[in-house]
């Protein structure tokens, strides 16, 4: 099912014509309305007239996080307080939040692409849809909901975290899609295991997962444990929250809406604009909010572009799946690392649980890395030898990997820390 | 007749020996034998318990691996030499031994040798066909 079918399956034509239409309004919008746009835009000469073609966007300048937190907290609305009818945050774990201001339009265009995305997931009127995003300050939660009501659909608003409910409320109600962080359903999936709850009591038949980053690996063992289809949604507070782009059941890569959402990839050093098929930095533009317009916004997300039409029928640009974070990616020896790919070597283990942690430390003025495992049944036996076998075996995945040789360490189960956000996979200890 | 010993996983890191001596000590889990191979980076338990299925339930409830795998108890005379016969059969046979460990009981005036050989039962029917004194799982939980 296509949720709009005029907007997802525009032809390339149309949606230029329509992006550039768009892209002029929310300029000159942004900036007679946007102190910061006014004072940007002057620096680099640049009028809202200069935008001709859709290629003028370049003249443009990049909207960082810091641009949005100096501007904390209104600084980036473009309309009078009074028609801005909700607010969100990101959570300010790195900093002063960045708020992000919604008028009535805005909300519309949220649910209209969330409707989009759970209708993508298979979603209609029939389906109960287990919202396991946190409600709050948070995007997720909202999102979701304001999709899921859209679309007729039954929203189960039970948010994040107390997971003997959710199991409780998933069996009982026979929830058909459950949203939450790919984390999360992992863990959910061990819990059922745990209490002897198989696949077949419960009626999910697919998860719309996101609020972090996962792999193809992880995807195959959510699916094969929870029994339903995994699929990748994206999306920033800052941008607008969930709904910015998500897969469909082809499930190889996320189509952005672009009508509303225009996509450039960077490169993240030169900040040179990228061809389509090219590895960079995600920058979006929103075409059409009102109440805070955000004009090339560097995501600091790593994936690729690729345009044409899906076997889905759709013909919004398509994403990869993130990579990595160009600002979380870590250096180590001189060498790219990006904690999916750790992951990914993990998962080529059989019967062995993605929690890990990576600790970085800087000894003897040489990084080394520490990758820290949880013991199974599968990994342990009584023999020493096979035991660093196992790990060995582990290392040399995560060697093919990322071409670094890492210590591996067996800690015991259940020591590493579980999250019911977003998990922190990374402790690094250098002094940089 | 072969003989359960349960193995933990111990992360290297202060108090988990004692962690798990605790808890079977809670449950009045009396310790037949006891051996810890330890590596720089971890060590592992072995224990021949008189339930080990038990055994390992309790341990598993406080999030430890446990594996229960076979082994073979065989009484040896508490003297001089007394191991090397056994050996001697196991090298004769070509069996290769992974690790072993022993207790001596004073009221038999033996020991108790704990083995895990590669091959378990081969290593079994080397020992009784040569006339060791395999012990059953009974005897040694008695003693």
């Amino acid at each position: 099912m296509i949720w709009n079918k005029e907007a997802e399956c525009m032809s390339a034509e149309e949606k230029e014509d329509l992006q550039l239409k768009r892209l002029q309004e929310v300029v000159k919008r942004a900036y007679e309305n946007v102190d910061y746009y006014k004072k940007r835009f002057d620096e680099v000469k640049v009028l809202p007239e200069d935008i001709k073609t859709l290629d003028d966007i370049k003249k443009l300048p990049f909207t960082t996080k810091t641009d949005l937190r100096d501007a904390y907290p209104f600084g980036m609305f473009a309309v009078p307080s009074d028609d801005i009818i909700e607010v969100h945050t990101t959570s300010g774990t790195t900093g002063k939040p960045t708020v992000s201001g919604y008028t009535q339009k805005d909300i519309n265009i949220w649910s209209e692409v969330m409707a989009r995305s759970l209708t993508m997931a298979g979603g209609g009127k029939k389906d109960l849809i287990q919202n396991c995003y946190g409600y709050g300050l948070f995007t997720g939660g909202m999102g979701v909901h304001y999709g899921a009501q859209k679309i007729g659909a039954t929203v189960i608003p039970i948010s994040a975290g107390n997971t003997q409910r959710q199991i409780e409320i998933m069996e009982d109600f026979g929830s058909t899609i459950i949203t939450c962080t790919p984390s999360y359903a992992l863990y959910l999936a061990e819990v059922l295991q745990k209490q002897g709850i198989t696949s077949e009591k419960i009626n999910l038949k697919a998860g719309v997962f996101g609020a972090e980053m996962w792999t193809e690996e992880m995807r195959e063992e959510i699916e094969k444990r929870l029994n339903l289809s995994a699929l990748n949604i994206y999306g920033l507070t800052e941008i607008i929250g969930p709904g910015v782009a998500q897969e469909c059941l082809e499930k190889n890569g996320l189509h952005i809406f672009d009508d509303h959402f225009y996509p450039e990839i960077v490169d993240p050093k030169t900040l040179k604009r990228l061809p389509d098929g090219e590895q960079g930095e995600l920058v979006l533009t929103t075409l059409t909010r009102e109440g805070m317009p955000v004009i090339r916004f560097r995501t600091r997300d790593i994936t690729v572009l690729r345009k044409g039409r899906c076997d889905c029928g759709r013909t919004l640009v398509k994403m990869d799946r993130i990579t990595g974070r160009s600002d979380d990616m870590l250096k180590v020896r001189g060498v790219i690392v990006f904690p999916s790919q750790i992951e990914r070597a993990l998962l080529k283990i059989e019967g062995l649980d993605p929690h890990y942690q990576i600790i970085v430390t800087r000894p003897h003025q040489l990084d080394e890395l520490e990758v820290q495992v949880e013991a199974s049944d599968i990994l342990f036996s009584d023999e020493v030898k096979h035991v660093e076998e196992v790990k060995n075996n582990i290392e040399d995945y995560i060697q093919a990997e990322i071409g670094l040789r890492v210590n591996v360490s067996l800690v015991e189960p259940q020591s590493l820390p579980r999250s019911e956000g977003k998990a922190v996979r990374v402790i690094d200890k250098r002094k940089l | 007749m072969k003989l359960k010993q349960i193995s933990i996983f111990l992360e290297n890191r202060k108090g988990r020996l004692w962690k798990a001596l605790h808890i079977l000590g809670q449950a009045k889990i009396n310790i037949r034998a006891l051996s810890i191979a330890d590596t720089s980076e971890f060590g592992i338990l072995r224990m021949i318990v008189p339930d080990p299925e038990n055994a390992k339930k309790i341990l598993e409830e406080s999030n430890f691996v446990v594996k229960i795998n076979d082994v073979i108890a065989v009484g040896v005379p508490d003297e001089p030499g007394g191991l090397d016969g056994i050996l001697g059969v196991l090298n004769e046979a070509d069996i290769n031994v992974e690790y072993l460990y022993a207790f001596a009981e004073k009221q038999m005036e033996k020991a108790i040798v704990v083995l895990r050989t590669e091959d378990i039962d081969a290593g079994l029917k080397a020992l009784e066909g040569a006339g060791v004194t395999v012990l059953s799982p009974e005897e040694v939980y008695s003693l």
